[in-house]
C-alpha cells in the first residue's frame, strides 16, 4: 500500500507541478498587467495592483482555476487508468482474487491528493512572483508598491479559506474521476468518453462546491 | 468438485441462464462450449462468484456458496484461479510482479519464498526469461502463460479459464491446452474452461457442457461428442465442412 501511495504522489502531485508552475506564473503576470492597465486614475494608489494580484491568486485562481485545469490533467489520468483496467478485466481479476478493487485503486489516490494543497501553495507563490516580475520589470509599479499591496489588509482567514477549498477540491479530483473509471462499461472508445464525462462532472462539482463553500465560509 | 443446481441469471429483463444443472469433477478438464452469446462467460462468472445467480445453488466440494459467511467466501476466493479471456494482466506490473501479486496480498511469505514460488510457476508454464518484461512487451501466447502462472501461484483448488487460447495460433493453442491439462492432473484441480476451439474439445474435453440459449443442450465426453446424434451439438461442433468430413470418415471407419 505504501509504495502505491508513493507512486500516486509521484504521478498526481509531482507530475502536475510543471503545468501548475507554468500557468500560475503567466496568469499571475497577466493579472498584474491587466490591473495596472485598468487603474489609470492617478488618485488610485499603485499598491492596489499588488493587492489585486494577491487576492485573485490566493482566493480564486490558485485553488479553483488550477483545480479545473487539474480536472483535465489528473482527472483524465485517473479515469482512463482505472477505466482501462475495467475494460481489460483487470478489475475483475482483482475481484476474483478477493482484493477489494475499489479500495485498492482509489484509496491511494485519495491519500496522495492530501498533498495537493502543497501544489496549490506553490501555485500561489509562483503566481505572485510572476505578478511581481511582470509588474516591476514591465515598469507598471515599483517593487515596494507591489509588496505594500501584498501586505495590505491581510487576513489569515482568507488563506485558511483557500486551503479548505483546496482540500475539498482535492477530494473531488480523486473521487469523481475514479467513480467514472470504475463504473464504466464498454471498450477503449468508452474509456475516452468516460474521461470527458469525468472532466465535465469534476469541473461542475468544483464550481458548485466553490460557490457553496464561499457562501458558507465568507458570507455573512 | 463443483456442483451446480438449477441456476438462473438475468440482467434487467434479459434472462441469460435459464436453469443449468451440472457438475465438474476434480482433476479433470471440464469444457463449456456454445455459440457466442450463449452465456458461457456469464456462467463462468457465476461460478467465480462475480455474479450472483437469482436462483439455484453452486457448491464447491460440498460447501454451498450462498450459505458461506463473507469471511468464508473470501477464503474460497483464494482457492480459485482465473485466466481471463484477454489475460487481464496488470499492465503496471512486470511479469514477475503479476505472478507475485496474489502472494503479496494474501500470504505472509518472505521475499525469497515469494521469489522461489514465482520462479517455480513461471518455469512450470515454460517462461524462463521474461521475468522483468511488462505485459505490453510480450506476445499474446506468453501473456496467456503469465495469466496461467498467476492463476496457479496460490495453489488453487479450482481453475477457471475463459477462452484461454482465443487469438493464438493453432500450435500455441495446443501448447496452452496441454499445459492446462497437465497442471489440472498434476495438482488435482477442478478446471473449467470456456472455449470456441474444436481442437480443444477433441484434445482435452474430458467433460463437455454444451450451452445453447442459456440452457444445457448436451453434456458428455470428447469420445461421446464424436458419436452423438444430437443435432444441435453436431450442427455446432461440425459446422465446418472439414469437420463434417472427418466425422463421416470416423463413423465409416467404425462400421
Ligand atoms: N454484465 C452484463 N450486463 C448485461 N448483460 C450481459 C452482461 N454480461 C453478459 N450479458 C449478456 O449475456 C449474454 C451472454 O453473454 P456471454 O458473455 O456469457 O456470452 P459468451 O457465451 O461468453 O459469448 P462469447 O463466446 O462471445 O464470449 C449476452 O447477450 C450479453 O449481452
Ligand atoms: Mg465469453
Amino acid at each position: 500500500m505504501k509504495s502505491l501511495i508513493l507512486k500516486e504522489i509521484d504521478e498526481l502531485i509531482f507530475g502536475s507541478l510543471g503545468i501548475i508552475i507554468f500557468i500560475s506564473f503567466f496568469i499571475g503576470a497577466v493579472i498584474t498587467i491587466q490591473t495596472a492597465l485598468n487603474l489609470t486614475n492617478p488618485i488610485i494608489p499603485k499598491y492596489l495592483i499588488g493587492f489585486t494580484a494577491r487576492q485573485s491568486l490566493i482566493l480564486e485562481f490558485s485553488p479553483t482555476f488550477v483545480s479545473i485545469v487539474m480536472a483535465g490533467k489528473v482527472g483524465s489520468y485517473i479515469t482512463s487508468s482505472i477505466g482501462s483496467m475495467r475494460v481489460t478485466e483487470q478489475i475483475d481479476a482483482l475481484d476474483v482474487m478477493g482484493v477489494n478493487a475499489l479500495n485498492y485503486l482509489v484509496f491511494p489516490k485519495i491519500i496522495a491528493m492530501l498533498f495537493y494543497p502543497f501544489a496549490i501553495a506553490i501555485s500561489m507563490f509562483v503566481g505572485i512572483s510572476g505578478g511581481w516580475i511582470a509588474g516591476v520589470f514591465g515598469g507598471f509599479l515599483t517593487s515596494a508598491d507591489f509588496v505594500e499591496g501584498l501586505q495590505l489588509d491581510f487576513s489569515p482567514f482568507q488563506v485558511t479559506y483557500a486551503f479548505i477549498k483546496t482540500l475539498v477540491f482535492a477530494f473531488v479530483l480523486a473521487t469523481v474521476p475514479s467513480y467514472h473509471g470504475f463504473y464504466m462499461k464498454g471498450g477503449a472508445l468508452e474509456v475516452g468518453k468516460a474521461s470527458t464525462t469525468a472532466f465535465v462532472w469534476t469541473s461542475v462539482v468544483i464550481i458548485v462546491s466553490n460557490y457553496i463553500l464561499t457562501q458558507l465560509l465568507l458570507g455573512q | 468438485m463443483i456442483e451446480v443446481n438449477d441456476i438462473h441469471k438475468s440482467f434487467d429483463d434479459a434472462h441469460i441462464l435459464k436453469g443449468i444443472t451440472t457438475s465438474f469433477q476434480k482433476g479433470k478438464t471440464n469444457l463449456i462450449i456454445g455459440q457466442s452469446g450463449s452465456g458461457k462467460t456469464v456462467f463462468l462468472k457465476c461460478l467465480l462468484g462475480l455474479f450472483t445467480p437469482e436462483e439455484g445453488t453452486i457448491s464447491y466440494d460440498g460447501k454451498i456458496y450462498n450459505d458461506l459467511t463473507d469471511a468464508e467466501k473470501r477464503d474460497l476466493r483464494q482457492e480459485m484461479g482465473m485466466v481471463f479471456q484477454g489475460s487481464a494482466l496488470f499492465d503496471s506490473m512486470s511479469v514477475e510482479g503479476n505472478v507475485k501479486f496474489p502472494l503479496e496480498m494474501f500470504t505472509k511469505q518472505s521475499k525469497s519464498e515469494m521469489q522461489d514460488r514465482a520462479d517455480f510457476v513461471l518455469k512450470r508454464v515454460n517462461l524462463v526469461d521474461a521475468h522483468h518484461k511488462f505485459p505490453s512487451e510480450i506476445s499474446g501466447g506468453m501473456q496467456k502463460r503469465v495469466a496461467i502462472a498467476r492463476a496457479i501461484v496460490m495453489n488453487p483448488k479450482y481453475l477457471f479459464c475463459d477462452e484461454p487460447n482465443s487469438g493464438l495460433d493453432p500450435k500455441t493453442a495446443i501448447v496452452i491446452d496441454n499445459l492446462i491439462k497437465e497442471i489440472t492432473e498434476e495438482y488435482d484441480i477442478t478446471t473449467i474452461i470456456n472455449t470456441h476451439d474444436m481442437n480443444s474439445v477433441m484434445e482435452i474435453g474430458e467433460k463437455i457442457l454444451f450451452l445453447k440459449d442459456g440452457l444445457k443442450a448436451w453434456e458428455g465426453t470428447n469420445k461421446e461428442i464424436f458419436k452423438t446424434d444430437n443435432e444441435t451439438v453436431t450442427d455446432f461442433v461440425y459446422s465446418s465442412d472439414l469437420f463434417k468430413k472427418v466425422r463421416q470418415m470416423y463413423i465409416e471407419e467404425r462400421n
